[in-house]
């Protein structure tokens, strides 16, 4: 059977979310129509709404249904960076750091090419950390110019966890808005939408135990946000598209579930995780730990490492082979590997981080997956190296 | 055995993979990124290498059941192939990209990273046979001559020959074809890649144009008379007749063809098509596909990657040169190209052109 050490790419649907999502899949109703198949629709999706917003500290009206991360975080970049810079226009500022998820950076690159924006990108320690002074500074440059700040709230190829409510003090300050991205903080650490100060915050279903498809932006009452899918005009009028009323069920059961179990899960996973980097480095003594392992400052689940002189590839297909299954980082859709924009960004040069390896642990890990990565790793490290690096 | 299939995302190679996985071996196939800017979509025939093919080539492996992955060999590409045909044109000769693709790149890069990682040998989709002989195994010409590749294998030794599978040379490529539809595999009627496929509108004079600027100079005929101008002597090959822009005809009207280049003097020469004929060349850059021959031998000559040899008598000069009498004229034969050497059916090995006679 194979070892699934790729949580953080996915992870196995909680049964509370199945259940919850089957039991919509046969019935008819979209949740806008007035009949009763519309209302019974409506229904599931308000109280799902609600039972997301209670679980994360928010209001049920700031929850704002999406197709998942990647268009929650289109949303918030985009959608803050034209209301920012409608409401007067030398806001053309975005600050923000290198290490932040393709679907944050992307739409940065395309507001710069296409919109005028500015990127200002925000150093980080050699631990991926953005420190407050640093955005405070950034900030001082110029206050009026800056549209929005976007810092993830947890790295999903390291693992670092930001000071983010510091950093949102900080913006606040300022009346500036951020958004943090916390497709996977959100069920391993403690997320409170009430005590954090941000404007919007993005997460996804398929990172908790929920259904791939399905995710939310919450998006405070206060904040202005111009659309990125215009139409019906569902969901505060900020996104439109008849909404998804199974996918929403499955969803709002791995958020209740996820919350709930979340600290004795990451008690869990961190001990599995400090006993899976232990076995590693037993068998590659030379093995360098990258991003944050420190109890309640780290991912719990994470753990990325560079095994000198080889490369990630080599390592994953060799791996893959021996039915260990992980990543070299974040996938991208053409399969070719490049550097990881993160360790690069945390200032490890590019040799090393084309020979890293994101090993992430989730709700079905257990002792044995690490037992099988301990016996592999030896040997695949060995066969990687004699393959060099091209 | 654990082979690695290198899979272009064509049908040839879909293929090839079915069969080493049916004969039972562990297959895993590889897709080779050799672009640095990847077009998304492919363009009919033309180019390849686009993210349409590596997604072709994994929907194969998918279909077959088998780990598939992504090796990007772009620079090593770049650096071998790509600057190699510049400067190859830049020289005033006429390289085969294909030939020092698979010299250096398939058969010599991927092989060699597949074996540090644990692979018995690598599978491709040519069309060409590899036959038991008394030395090992042996290069052949594939069955169907009209899809024959062995040409563009004629740069591979006994060691790299020893570590490949080439599982359609017994077959036609309509039967290759068949196959794959009755597989169920979706690239069934996917078009033959045709061209350079780093040149994916086929045009290489605006290729080369683009990578080396405009430098003009003369074009004469063999009398040394100026008879027009041209922007670039890397943009003509041998033989070629179109495009050379010439305004004043022929003293008597007949065609004419691309007869030299000179990148010293830049200077183009041009004369008529009984000029080109070749008889003769001297090679350089030898390959041995097995034993190599000393002294002189009868073999056949083959010129161009399509076509069939022509009967010739090789000798061996230095160790890494040899003489190539042709009994039969070839017309446009360019220094740069591939002379491959056949015995019968099987390759001898090949020479790069430096020289030829006329």
């Amino acid at each position: 059977m194979a070892v699934y050490l790729d949580h953080a790419a996915t992870t196995p649907m909680l049964p509370a979310a199945v259940e919850a999502m089957t039991a919509r899949l046969a019935v008819t109703g979209n949740a806008n129509s007035l009949h009763a198949a519309g209302r019974a629709a409506r229904r599931v999706v308000e109280e799902s709404r609600e039972q997301i917003a209670e679980a994360l500290g928010a209001r049920p009206s700031e929850v704002v249904f999406t197709s998942g991360g990647t268009e929650s975080d289109n949303l918030a970049v985009k959608g803050l960076y034209w209301a920012r810079r409608d409401a007067d226009t030398r806001r053309r500022r975005v600050l923000a750091p290198k290490i932040e998820h393709h679907a944050v950076l992307d739409p940065l690159s395309w507001l710069a090419e296409h919109e005028g924006a500015e990127i200002d990108w925000l150093p980080v320690d050699a631990l991926g950390r953005v420190h407050p002074e640093t955005l405070r500074a950034a900030i001082e440059r110029d206050p009026d110019s800056v549209a929005l700040t976007t810092v993830m709230w947890a790295n999903n190829e390291v693992g670092t966890v930001q000071p983010v409510q510091e950093l949102a003090a900080v913006a606040h300050e300022y009346g500036i808005p951020m958004h943090s991205d916390a497709v996977q903080a959100v069920g391993a650490l403690e997320v409170d939408w009430s005590a954090g100060g941000l404007s919007a915050m993005t997460f996804t279903a398929h990172k908790i135990g929920g259904p791939i498809g399905v995710g939310a932006l919450l998006l405070g009452r206060k904040t202005a946000a111009v659309p990125v899918l215009h139409g019906g005009g569902q969901e505060r009028d900020v996104r439109s598209g008849t909404l998804d009323t199974p996918a929403i069920a499955g969803f709002a059961a791995a958020v209740v579930e996820s919350v709930k179990d979340r600290e004795a899960k990451a008690d869990l996973l961190s001990g599995l995780r400090d006993d899976l980097v232990a076995r590693v480095r037993a068998e590659v003594p030379d093995v360098v730990v990258n991003g944050d392992l420190g109890a309640g400052s780290g991912l719990p689940g994470i753990a990325n490492m560079t095994f000198p002189g080889c490369e990630g590839d080599s390592l994953l297909m060799l791996l893959d082979a021996r039915g260990v299954e992980c990543s070299t980082g974040s996938a991208c859709s053409a399969g070719v590997a490049q550097p990881s924009h993160v360790l690069l960004a945390m200032g490890v040069d590019g040799e090393p981080a084309r020979g890293s390896l994101r090993f992430s642990l989730g709700h079905t890990s257990t002792k044995a997956d690490v037992d099988a990565l301990a016996e592999a790793i030896g040997p695949v490290v060995a066969r990687a190296r004699a393959a060099g690096v091209s | 055995m654990r082979v690695l299939a290198a899979m272009s995302g064509g049908v040839d190679s879909a293929v090839a993979a079915a069969r080493v996985r049916d004969a039972g071996h562990e297959v895993t196939g590889v897709h080779l990124a050799l672009s640095r800017n990847r077009q998304a979509l492919r363009d009919g025939a033309r180019g390849c290498c686009t993210i349409e093919d590596s997604h072709d080539a994994r929907r194969a492996a998918d279909m077959l059941g088998i780990p598939f992955y992504i090796w990007d060999m772009s620079d090593r590409f770049h650096e071998d192939v790509i600057e190699d045909f510049v400067a190859e044109y830049q020289a005033g000769r006429t390289p085969n990209p294909c030939l020092r693709c698979n010299e250096k790149i398939k058969f010599a890069a991927v092989l060699d990273k597949a074996r540090a990682l644990g692979f018995d040998a690598v599978a491709t989709g040519h069309y060409a046979r590899l036959l038991a002989g008394p030395h090992g195994p042996e290069l052949h010409r594939a069955v169907d001559p009209a899809k024959d590749q062995s040409y563009v294998l004629g740069v591979l030794d006994a060691d790299q020959l020893a570590h490949s599978l080439f599982p359609l040379g017994e077959d036609t490529k309509p039967e290759v074809r068949a196959e794959a539809a009755e597989r169920g595999l979706y690239v069934a009627k996917k078009p033959d890649s045709h061209d350079v496929c780093f040149i994916p509108d086929g045009d290489t004079k605006a290729y080369l144009a683009k990578t080396l600027g405009t430098d003009s100079g003369p074009i004469v005929d063999t009398t040394g008379r100026r008879v027009g101008e041209h922007d670039g002597a890397w943009g003509f090959t041998i033989g070629q007749r179109r495009g050379l822009r010439i305004g004043d005809p022929a003293g008597d009207g007949r065609p004419r063809y691309v007869l030299d280049i000179s990148p010293v003097s830049n200077t183009v020469t041009v004369g008529t098509a009984e000029e080109l004929d070749v008889t003769g060349l001297s090679g350089i850059k030898l390959r041995w596909c097995g034993p190599e021959f000393t002294g002189r031998i009868e073999c056949h000559a083959q010129l161009r990657a399509h076509g069939e040899g022509v009967p010739a008598t090789a000798e061996r000069t230095g160790a890494d040169s040899i003489d190539v009498l042709l009994h039969e004229p070839v017309r446009g034969l360019a220094p740069g190209q591939a002379a491959v050497l056949y015995d019968g059916t099987r390759v001898i090995g090949s020479a790069t052109v430096a020289q030829t006679s006329r």
